[in-house]
């Protein structure tokens, strides 16, 4: 079993699934509540957000484009040859997005 | 009236004599039908025999004439002075290869890297050559035939700054033509071809800049085998993790 | 077949400078889609946060979505917009490329591709914003 060993397909994996998620419904959900909930163009009273479907979707919508980030800021900074350390930096990158994952789970169990 | 010129600046270097490349200028004859090639051609007969650059076929063939114009990597052989002229035309060593003399680089290790990818058709067992051909639909025939394409010229190789950056990276040659015999019906090794591929230094390593298409002179698609197989390899991952028979 | 080494200190080796990206068009245009995700994840976190804001009251959740209507939020959310939206036909213009779509044995052509998920984001969009409005009119 060499072929599971290697971790990589997994974050690539992660990666392509964040990188729909964030091509298909990031841009409407930064229109919403970057500009027509602060702006008070439509109201939102969040009470919409303890329904488990809509859990279900939140959690697809913010965790999965942080492993998007993490593998192509990961990239990028070796592509730059910043000359910042790989190890600590994929560290930083993968574990932000695992980090990020569980404190999304966190947010919406606590809702 | 004198004979139009076009300046080319060719980039020199003399192993154990200089200690970096420098580029030297030439008034090349313009000629609206010369290639780069054969602006080379020209210094070399008539100005400075010690000029050294690789050519052959003159005709997109051949793949030995690559080199960096004016940044761009191109052969030669298909780049007219017309799409510069009256600019200056900078003429290089194909980049991030280690440069032997003047235009002339190092492609071992390419070649290296083509044949680690087993580039043949490998079969568990050959069959009796009384049984026929090996038989091959048009549609199996168009899964791997643009990649039958490459020419090994080595262009993609120098557009892809992940190449400039990881040496160790195999590239897109290389793993074009790995994907290009994985693709192939009548092929069985693509179980020894995936340490290779599939590792760190294979697909991983690409960021899909794209480059590599873009400078291709045959139109392969390096970039879009790269991702493919990355797509494939990530398919039998999770197959191998979530199904109890590891989607054999 | 064995391959002809030339001697190895004779060689002149070249390094990628470190500006490569800034040396070329293309390699510019990766870049920003490389970063686009920087601005993705920054939004979606600041989501996140609003999102805890809900669970200590509606009173913390309002004051969020008003902190958030600061000329410098409302600056930083267009500009993340628009790197989103290059996100978007950069990703599909990807996918094009690596998962063509086929009618019959024929690929169809990328653009048509890209503009085909266009159609699609555009769709979906129009149908989370109507959802979101019908559930908090």
């Amino acid at each position: 079993m060499t072929e599971a060993k290697n971790t990589e397909p997994l974050w690539w994996g992660l990666f392509s699934a964040g990188g729909v998620v964030a091509a298909f419904l990031v841009p409407v959900h930064i229109i919403l509540f970057g500009f027509a909930v602060p702006l008070g163009w439509v109201s939102d009273s969040g009470m919409l957000y303890r329904n488990g479907l809509i859990k279900i979707y939140l959690f697809v919508l913010i965790a999965l484009p942080l492993y998007h980030w993490a593998h192509r800021f990961y990239f990028a900074l070796n592509d730059m040859k910043l000359g910042l350390p790989r190890k600590p930096l994929a560290l930083l990158c993968y574990g932000g997005a695992i980090v990020g994952t569980l404190a999304t789970i966190w947010v919406l169990l606590s809702l | 009236m004198a004979e139009p010129t076009v300046t080319l600046n060719v980039t020199r270097y003399r192993p154990g004599k200089d200690s970096t490349p420098t580029a030297e200028s030439y008034a090349v004859p313009y000629h609206k039908d010369w290639v780069v090639l054969d602006a080379l051609n020209h210094i070399k007969d008539h100005m400075d025999g010690t000029l050294t650059y690789r050519w052959s076929c003159r005709m997109g063939v051949c793949g030995s004439c690559g080199m960096m114009v004016n940044g761009v990597p191109k052969l030669t052989c298909a780049a007219f002075l017309r799409d510069y002229y009256p600019g200056e035309i900078r003429v290089e060593p194909l980049s991030y290869f280690p440069v032997i003399r003047d235009l002339v680089i190092d492609m071992s290790d390419f070649l290296d890297k083509l044949k680690s990818v087993k580039p043949w058709i490998i079969r568990k067992t050959e069959k009796p050559v009384s049984e026929g051909e090996y038989l091959q639909s048009p549609a199996e025939l168009e899964a791997y035939k643009q990649f039958t394409q490459c020419i090994n010229c080595m262009l993609c190789y120098a557009a892809c700054p992940v190449y400039g950056l990881e040496p160790e990276f195999l590239g897109p040659a290389a793993i074009a033509l790995g994907y290009r015999y994985n693709m192939d019906s009548r092929d069985q090794g693509k179980d020894q071809r995936q340490p290779v591929l599939g590792s760190h230094n294979g697909i991983w390593q690409c960021t899909f800049v794209g480059e590599c298409s873009e400078v291709c002179p045959k139109n392969v698609d390096p970039a879009a085998a790269i991702q493919r197989s990355k797509v494939d390899y990530t398919k039998n991952w999770f197959k191998s993790i979530l199904l109890p028979w590891g989607g054999k | 077949m064995s391959v002809v080494r030339p001697d190895k200190s004779k060689l002149f080796y070249r390094e990628l400078p470190r500006s490569w990206w800034l040396s070329k068009q293309s390699y510019f245009l990766f870049m920003l889609r490389e970063l686009s995700s920087l601005f993705i994840a920054i939004f979606l976190v600041v989501f996140l946060v609003q999102l805890y804001q809900l669970t200590r009251g509606p009173e913390a959740y309002a004051a969020f979505a008003r902190k958030l209507s600061s000329p410098g939020w409302i600056l930083f959310n267009l500009i993340t917009l628009l790197f989103a939206l290059y996100h978007s036909i950069t990703w599909f213009y990807s996918s094009a490329i690596v998962l063509p779509l086929r009618i019959g044995e024929r690929e169809i052509p990328r653009n048509l591709f890209v503009a085909l998920n266009i159609g699609v984001l555009i769709v979906v969009s129009l149908v989370i914003w109507r959802l979101f409005l019908a559930f908090n009119g």
